[in-house]
């Protein structure tokens, strides 16, 4: 049901106000998808920071309401998903009550999406330079032929892309090729926030490194701010600051990357960083059954209480609120209470 | 290489080939299988007519000849082949001296403009409706109307032609009850002609227009929900483009393309149906003529204007196969 | 896989079994479709018992009579023993439609379903073999589909002037497979790619085992659209052949009707009854059967259901 909306956990400083340090200040973001068996609730309660310039890695295994919490921060949940509370501050401006002409003014501009799925995400009617330039145009106002050309160039050139591919379609480009349009996309306008939603999980794990590669390049060059969705720990520890955990539409924990893989402290972010395939240690697989509860239905107290190893009486009634433990680093856990 | 590849176009005039083949041969075959023999009737009755024309005995042997009664089929077959390829489609038996190409020039210009006209604003409004329909952007009040656009669809042309007849030319006398132009118009290329010929396509195009537009509505409307699912209308959004230039740009743009196809298998449908929708109007178009063959029993009119219909129905089809590649670049990459 | 489905939460489970209930085919545009031909089906099967047909006779009834509830000029005055009125030969318009409908329909079915057999045996084959069985199918069918059929139709019923109701229906038949096999094709082909037909043939069943209890069920909403739109076709085709006077003459066809109601010019005479009515019946029916086809379509996509497009 969804009434029965129990306190969620409450980050840092939620308070209504934005951080003036966050390019992105996310607070109590809940989603709902209305389904006819009930809302699923996707992001109960949701709190998260994305400071200037850094990197955030957001995780947590398949169906736990990343892609609905990024897309959110674009107010773009794709119905029968809404937004139905909290305040999303991009820069400040807290999106969650804007007009949708008003969020296209912000949209792209403030932040860009680099789409989960990028295979089919370019139009396969319209030739890559179009699918850029009309992005610019669209923001920026029609521009003279060349000039547009030299700016699509020098985007391809930022994400190594040839200049081939400026008159291609996108059937004609490979997977990575794809991928690096939609970076050259996403950063055509210089966003201070781009959100990359699992921009690798799709290729071949050559392909994904150089990807990533790119990401970082791309990242350093333009200072952008990013949220970096993915399920491949190892590949997040390589490119993060800091990582975001997510379980079943909450947080569980957020961490700097290093104290998160030295010392992780949700028992959720432990399992996860203990499955992590090592050659040089070979351990037994640690799959837990895919015990998640109805997401329509959440059970009191905390999400994770059916696959937790840990867990006690009080997990099972209380939600645990997600508290700073140490410093930068939150949990949401009564094993620290 | 992109747009038209040499084996995508030898397919396709392959295809065209043997289209009007078969169509031809079944019109030619059947006839000769089925029991009594209809041709020789039809001589019989051209030579009592022909009494009164000069050099007679010449056009009826030449006849013979045409239809070379006399000898095997597959000759008979192979000469129809021929003449078919040569477009010899012979001479009308109810006015005599008359050719059939002849008559079925005077009459072709009507039909491919009515029906040129009728389908294409059909297309357009259909596809429209029906990719509105399947916006999420459509505002409500359109929305709730759109629908109403359906009702006539799976009307035959030629039923909501009578009623259409009914209502407008009898009932309201808004539009004239028939013909292609008013009495006393010149045939020409002058305003008063252009208007005239116009005024008087209006109900026959509107009975093609009305029970044919919510065909392309429903499968626009099918492929726009299919389309707005698609990852690439996701990050359209999110670049926040106009939502004009997603509608066209990339819902239409997409969803247009299986649209197209269905024309092209659609067309013969259309042609058949637009044929009666001719003759509820009197317009002088081939589906008249058609008609009058078949009261006068004017059996080389009616083959040869079925052939000319066929050959035309496949060569719209050709033209639209050959400028497909032309909307959808994936094309030359995948057989269909 | 299967532990996890056992232990799998409540979610999925309720949901099919929601589902079960609400079944897919209680589809509204369905079970309107349904009526709609059901309703001219009880007019054929019961209208003989409630009322003479011999009545659809020409002289049999007097001139010209509008509907009981009409009172046009020029017009004799209704008579309660024709409540549809007569037309200009003395036909009673409700013998009329109560004798023209089954046969509409029947040469509709009849034609429909040997055009479905062949589609279902050449689509299957097609689909399933692939190679040059395939090509050749696709081939023809593709051809058969551009040529207007009426037209050969046309030319065909012009050098036959009397056939009966079988023979017009194979008449019919010999264009309406092509549409069925088109479909069935396309269907078995996205069937062979999914799992469970592969894995049926790797345990060694047959391809017909395969053909029939693999993938007929799945099937069964396509086969069902394209029988009901092979039926409005061939219903569609015999009603234009009737209406330009070929076809079975013997015999009050509604299409037959109109074509008498033309040629009497019934329309500027203002006698709307005559071909009013059995456009009426024909519109029920031609509209019946799309609704049959788009509710099955809704069946089987059922992203087309709502219009919940994003
Ligand atoms: N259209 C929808 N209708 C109903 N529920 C939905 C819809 N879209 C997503 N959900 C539910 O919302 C939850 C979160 O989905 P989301 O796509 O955000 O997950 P994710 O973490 O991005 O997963 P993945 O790693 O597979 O991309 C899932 O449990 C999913 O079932
Ligand atoms: S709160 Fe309890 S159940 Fe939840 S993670 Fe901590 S110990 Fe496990
Ligand atoms: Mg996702």
């Amino acid at each position: 049901m969804a009434a029965q909306n129990l306190p969620g956990t409450v980050g840092t400083i939620t308070n209504g106000q934005p951080d003036p340090n966050a390019v992105l200040d996310v607070q109590e973001l809940r989603v709902h998808y209305e389904t006819p068996g009930g809302a699923v609730i996707a992001v109960n309660g949701v709190s998260f920071k994305v400071r200037r310039g850094e990197t955030m890695g957001l995780v947590g295994e398949s169906g736990c309401g990343k892609t609905t919490a990024a897309m959110a921060v674009l107010h773009m949940v794709q119905p029968p998903g809404r937004i139905v509370g909290g305040h999303i501050f991009i820069n400040g401006t807290d999106i969650v009550p804007l007009s949708e002409a008003e969020l296209r003014e912000f949209r792209w501009r403030q932040a860009a999406l680099i789409p989960q799925g990028a295979m089919n995400s370019l139009n396969p009617v319209m030739k890559v330079r179009d699918q850029i330039g009309d992005g610019i145009e669209t923001h920026e106002g029609k521009q003279p032929k060349d000039v547009l050309k030299r700016r699509i160039l020098d985007l391809f050139g930022t994400v190594g892309l040839s200049s081939r591919v400026y008159d291609l379609y996108p059937h004609e480009l490979s997977g990575g090729m794809k991928q690096r349009v939609c970076i050259a996309m996403a950063i055509a306008l210089n966003p201070p926030l781009v959100i990359a939603d699992e921009p690798t999980s799709a290729l071949d794990v050559v392909v994904q490194r150089i990807i990533a590669q790119t990401l970082l390049e791309v990242k350093a060059r333009l200072n952008v701010s990013m949220i970096l969705i993915g399920h491949d720990m190892g590949l997040q520890a390589q490119l993060v600051d800091r990582i975001a955990v997510m379980y079943a539409g909450n947080m569980a924990e957020i961490a700097p990357v290093k104290s998160a893989f030295a010392e992780p402290m949700h028992p959720y972010t432990q399992l996860l960083i203990a499955s992590i395939p090592s050659i040089k240690h070979k351990k037994p697989l640690k799959v837990t059954e895919g015990l998640t509860h109805d997401l329509r239905n959440p059970p009191p107290g905390c999400m994770f209480q059916l696959r937790c190893p840990r867990a006690m009486d009080v997990c099972r009634q209380v939600r645990p609120p997600l508290r700073e433990l140490k410093p930068d680093h939150q949990v949401a856990c009564h094993l620290y209470a | 290489m992109r747009g038209l590849t040499k084996e995508y176009v030898i397919r396709r005039l392959f295809m065209y080939v043997l289209t009007i083949w078969l169509g031809s041969t079944l019109i030619f075959l059947i006839p000769r299988l089925v029991p009594g023999d209809p041709i020789a009737a039809m001589v019989t009755r051209m030579q009592q007519q022909a009494g009164y024309v000069e050099n007679s005995a010449e056009i009826i042997a030449a006849w013979r000849a045409r239809f070379g009664l006399d000898a095997p089929l597959s000759i008979q077959y192979l000469r129809f082949l021929r003449n078919s390829v040569t477009l010899d489609l012979g001479y009308s038996l109810t006015q005599f001296p008359t050719k059939v190409t002849e008559q079925i020039s005077k009459s072709l210009p009507w039909t491919i403009g009515l029906l040129a006209l009728a389908t294409v604003i059909s297309f357009i409004l259909g596809n429209t409706i029906g990719a509105l329909m399947a916006w999420r952007r459509t505002p409500r009040a359109v929305k709730s109307l759109l629908p109403l656009s359906l009702t006539f669809t799976s009307v035959p042309f030629f039923m909501l032609g009578i009623l259409l007849l009914y209502v407008f030319a009898f009932g309201l006398k808004w539009f004239p009850v028939g013909g292609g132009y008013g009495r006393g118009v010149t045939m020409g290329l002058n305003l008063e002609f252009i208007g005239s010929a116009l005024y008087h396509a209006v109900l026959p195009a509107l009975a093609i227009i009305i029970s044919s537009m919510g065909f392309w509505a429903l499968g626009m409307r099918g492929m726009m929900i299919t389309t707005a699912g698609e990852d690439y209308m996701v990050l359209a959004d999110a670049k926040a483009l106009t939502p004009a230039r997603i509608f066209w740009g990339y819902g239409v743009r997409n969803s247009i393309l299986p649209q197209v196809t269905a024309l092209a298998l659609a067309l013969g449908g259309i042609v058949g149906g637009a044929v009666l929708v001719e003759y509820i109007f009197s317009y002088p178009g081939m589906g008249y003529l058609l008609y009058q063959g078949i009261v006068n029993n004017d059996y080389t009119i009616i083959q040869g204007v079925v052939f000319i219909l066929i050959l035309t129905t496949a060569t719209a089809v050709l033209i639209l196969d050959l400028l497909y590649p032309f909307v959808d670049p994936r094309i030359s990459y995948q057989r269909r | 896989m299967t532990a996890t489905t056992a232990n799998a939460p409540a979610t999925p489970k309720k949901a099919s079994r929601l589902n079960r209930f609400d079944s897919p085919w209680l589809n509204s545009k369905f079970i309107a479709g349904l009526c709609m031909v059901g309703f001219a089906v009880l007019l054929g099967l019961i209208g003989p018992l409630f009322w003479d047909v011999t009545l659809a006779r020409v002289a049999s009834s007097p001139l010209n009579l509008p509907p009981i509830w009409a009172h046009p000029e020029g017009f004799p005055p209704p008579d309660p023993a024709h409540p549809l009125g007569t037309e200009s030969s003395g036909r009673d318009m409700l013998a009329v439609l109560i004798t023209g409908t089954p046969r509409s329909l029947m040469v509709g079915f009849i034609a429909a379903g040997i055009g479905l057999l062949v589609g279902i045996t050449l689509g299957f084959l097609a689909g399933f073999k692939g190679g040059w069985i395939d090509a050749v199918i696709r081939t023809l069918c593709d051809a058969v589909i551009v040529i207007p059929s009426l037209l050969v139709l046309i030319v065909i019923s012009s050098y036959v002037r009397q056939v009966d109701i079988v023979q017009m229906a194979l008449l019919l038949a010999l264009f309406a497979w092509a549409f069925p096999t088109r479909v069935i094709r396309a269907q078995a082909l996205s069937m062979r790619e999914r799992g469970y037909v592969r894995m049926a043939r790797l345990s060694g069943a047959s391809t017909f085992t395969i053909m029939y209890r693999e993938m007929m069920p799945n099937m069964l909403p396509y086969l069902a659209a394209s029988f009901s739109g092979a039926v409005s076709g061939a219903i569609l085709a015999a009603t234009s052949l009737e209406a330009l006077g070929l076809g079975p003459t013997r015999i009050p066809t509604l299409g037959m009707t109109i074509f008498y109601s033309i040629r009497a010019a019934a329309i500027l005479r203002g006698m709307w009854w005559w071909w009013g009515f059995p456009i009426l019946m024909l519109m029920l029916i031609f509209t019946g059967f799309f609704m049959i086809a788009t509710g099955l379509d809704e069946i089987a996509n059922p992203r087309l259901r709502g219009l919940k497009a994003g």
